[in-house]
């Protein structure tokens, strides 16, 4: 009886892109804004990068194998909260800082809630948060570019730029403080901020490449910058002024937010309205921590309180089944 | 060029190149024909022969025993072995007529002759189409006299011939495109004739071009009808989906395409259509893709209905390997089987026999709310909150985020990245309130 037919119910086929593929490319797609990250403020980046990734993954191995809970590829998921939650801190963190934010983003975040899809927030961002509050010193100092090494490169890339040293505050901070920063600096890159924040246009690639692969959709980090823009203008105190606006779009966390993060399948809506919803919720949430709120950023608190919402948003965005209210009459 | 559509579904590999070159051959039964009583939706026929019985190729050997129901017409000459209980693709059994073939073909008075359709009334036709036992021969097995009896003739608006063939690995429907297009042009042109009101719109996926250019230059000076191209996806084929694709109108579950003023008819059904009026030629014959990576030589048939499904495969070369799941039907929406000495019914598009079984080699994890089966769901539902309601037996949440208007079509189940078995989720939870409902 060795050659009996499977029989199982239809569909009989699957599509190649599972849970694995998508995460990987997530890393793929983070990786050359890591990498950039590490060029501009040197190995202890990439150490940092690399502590926050194994402190996740670690953590998801020992404790799925602690509680004899079985579960293939949940690492690679594991791995991409590690990358993020790594690119979400400065390169001046004590080296315990990303170690502890993997477990708490692995264990309290994700696993205590039932572990992979059942986080109710971003972990990585959950786990910046706490860290924020809970260790404020070591978090608040911000890398700054190293200018001599990058000089050539950044010659290159930015064109014929002006070469400034970049002062310890971030650009956003520089802004909120009435000072200016440089726009062009701003997209490629050359700025303070945390190790994957910094240039926006490699963020952009990224996130475009997700796009692609149709890893995420455009409505959330469409229906983000449009609406972060829009309420830039109204009550940024710069107007509708396009270099202030692409500023503040560069500047900060908001592109690694917008479409790495914002994104997250498990912390936003899964409606296609309800992304429309929460990109314009994170928007507006966004715009009133940087111009009413005491810091300079808002990206990670805005995304994270609008996790919360997340389940009334769904409930409130059903889409309307095909053809319904269509009645029998003939 | 912008294409017509519809929202949702998927383009998956589609596997159409294995068949779509090769003509269709005629595969004439070897051993013991099996006719089952139901081979369609509605009340199951009426054997009109008894065990022993002579019986020719084109005569009733089962009634229709209700309005909803079909007749079932004997394929070959011989005589009636049995009247038995048999195994069908379904896995259940069923009342079958089994008829032992002489191998001569002796037919039935009149058949095969050549009718003038033109002095045909709208009765005569659709008594035509209801003696010859058709049915939706896409899969679902419809009466085809009912589809074509709606309450008022006048409020039809559209016939639709359903030319998609959306289903992977399918080519049957396309051979027939190719090779006898003049039989769909004339199996409309006959239903057309019915409704007076109505245009006909033949509906064909982009990728099948060559097949457009056929029957676009077929019908270039008929006025009533026109050849539409849609935007290859999956489950354009199904009715509520090109209804949408060919009229922009919408019907739900509860209604019928008569209710958006379509009538509906796949390929196959229109050819048999054309053949029962103007030659004379009940519902006897399909066209089934025999396909699959483990199959020798893939290629189409023309075979008589009740063959059993052995024969197709061994008539195809046999098996080149052990296969891991044999299917009869498209990999989206076909029934696996577990054993070949089944009966070719009217509604058996295909038969696939995959080396490896995908559905086995990927294992369920856990949802990762990606939202690939919202995007993908034809109907525009939530697969992943009805899932949440399936898993816990919750048939209220389910009815209440209109879990009753799936189809069933499986295109979450396949997007879906964490193997979540999704569709089989919903397949049962809809049986389950059905028998309730049907209890009340």
């Amino acid at each position: 009886m060795k050659n009996l037919w499977n029989v199982s119910a239809s569909p009989h086929i699957r599509s190649k892109v599972t849970t694995a593929v998508i995460m990987w490319d997530v890393v793929i797609a983070l990786t050359p804004a890591a990498l950039f990250g590490v060029y501009q403020f040197g190995f202890r980046a990439l150490l940092i990068l690399i502590l926050s990734m194994t402190s996740c993954v670690l953590s998801e191995h020992c404790y799925r194998k602690w509680m004899k809970k079985p579960g293939d590829g949940y690492e690679c998921s594991a791995l991409v909260t590690g990358l993020l939650l790594g690119m979400n801190l400065s390169v001046n963190v004590p080296y315990w800082i990303p170690v502890l934010g993997g477990v708490f983003a692995i264990i309290v975040v994700k696993q205590l809630f039932g572990g992979l899809g059942q986080n109710f927030m971003n972990p990585a961002l959950a786990a910046r948060c706490f860290l924020l509050i809970s260790c404020a010193k070591p978090m608040a100092s911000f890398g700054v570019e190293k200018a001599a090494s990058g000089d050539t490169a950044r010659l290159l890339m930015a064109g014929a730029a002006a070469v400034d040293g970049v002062s310890a505050a971030t650009p956003l901070a520089a802004i909120k403080a009435g000072e200016t920063a440089s726009l062009s600096d701003m997209f490629f890159g050359f700025t303070g901020g945390t190790i994957g924040e910094t240039s926006a246009v490699l963020l952009l690639a990224g996130g475009i490449y997700l796009l692609v692969k149709k890893v995420i959709s455009i409505r959330i980090p469409a229906a983000y910058l449009l609406t972060f823009a829009l309420f830039m203008g109204l009550f940024g105190g710069h107007g509708f002024d396009p270099g202030y606006l692409a500023m503040q779009l560069c500047g900060g966390g908001l592109m690694l937010g917008a479409f790495f993060m914002a994104t997250d399948y498990v912390t936003s809506p899964i409606t296609p309205m309800g992304r429309i919803v929460f990109g314009v919720f994170l928007g507006i949430l966004t715009g009133v921590f940087r111009v009413f709120g005491g810091s300079a950023e808002g990206v990670s608190y805005a995304i994270i309180t609008g996790n919360l919402l997340v389940p009334l948003i769904e409930k409130l965005t059903m889409p309307r089944s095909f053809g319904k209210g269509g009645k029998a009459n003939v | 060029m912008w294409k017509a559509t519809f929202g949702g579904g998927v383009h998956m590999y589609d596997g159409k190149e294995l068949t779509k070159d090769k003509p269709t051959t005629v595969l004439l039964p070897k051993g013991e024909l099996v006719f089952p009583m139901q081979q369609h939706i509605g009340a199951p026929a009426r054997p009109v022969v008894a065990v022993g019985d002579q019986v020719l190729v084109g005569q009733k050997i089962g009634e229709a025993s209700a309005f909803v129901s079909a007749n079932v017409i004997c394929s070959v000459s011989g005589t009636v072995k049995a009247i038995e209980k048999r195994l069908t693709v379904t896995g259940a059994t069923c009342d079958s007529i089994v008829v032992e073939n002489d191998g001569e073909y002796k037919s039935v008075e009149g058949f095969g002759e050549k009718r003038d359709v033109t002095g045909l009334s709208k009765q005569e036709i659709r008594q035509l189409v209801k003696e010859a036992g058709i049915v939706g021969m896409g899969g679902a097995g419809f009466p085809t006299h009912v589809k074509l009896t709606p309450k008022r003739d006048d409020a039809i608006d559209f016939v639709i011939v359903n030319g998609a063939e959306c289903e992977p690995y399918l080519t049957s429907d396309y051979r027939m495109m190719l090779e006898q297009p003049e039989k769909i042009v004339g199996g409309l042109k006959i239903i057309l004739s019915l409704f007076e009101k109505a245009k006909g719109i033949i509906l064909i996926e982009d990728n099948k071009p060559e097949a457009i250019a056929k029957l676009s230059e077929l019908v270039k000076d008929e006025t009533r009808i026109t050849v539409k191209t849609a935007k290859t996806k999956y489950p354009q084929g199904a009715e509520r989906q090109i209804i949408n694709v060919a009229t922009g109108r919408k019907i739900n579950s509860a209604m019928l395409p008569a209710d958006a003023g379509c009538v509906v008819n796949n390929i196959d059904t229109v050819i048999s259509v054309y053949m029962a009026v103007a030659e004379s030629t009940p519902l006897i014959r399909r066209i089934v893709t025999v396909t699959g990576d483990a199959i020798a030589e893939p290629r189409n048939f023309s075979v008589r209905t009740g063959t059993q499904y052995s024969e197709l495969v061994e008539a195809a070369g046999g098996f080149k390997v052990t296969p891991q799941k044999v299917i009869s039907g498209g990999p989206m929406m076909g029934l696996a089987l577990f054993d070949l000495n089944l009966p070719i019914t009217k509604t058996s598009s295909a038969l696939l026999a995959f080396a490896k079984d995908d559905a086995a080699a990927m294992p369920t994890s856990a949802c990762i709310r990606c939202g690939r089966c919202v995007a993908a769901c034809p109907s525009r539902l939530v697969p992943q909150k009805m899932m949440e309601y399936a898993e816990n037996f919750e048939n209220e949440g389910f009815i209440g985020i209109d879990g009753m208007e799936c189809y069933e079509c499986g295109t979450c189940t396949y997007v879906c990245p964490a193997g979540r078995r999704l569709t089989q989720a919903f397949k049962q939870t809809r049986r389950s309130i059905l028998d309730e409902r049907r209890k009340k």
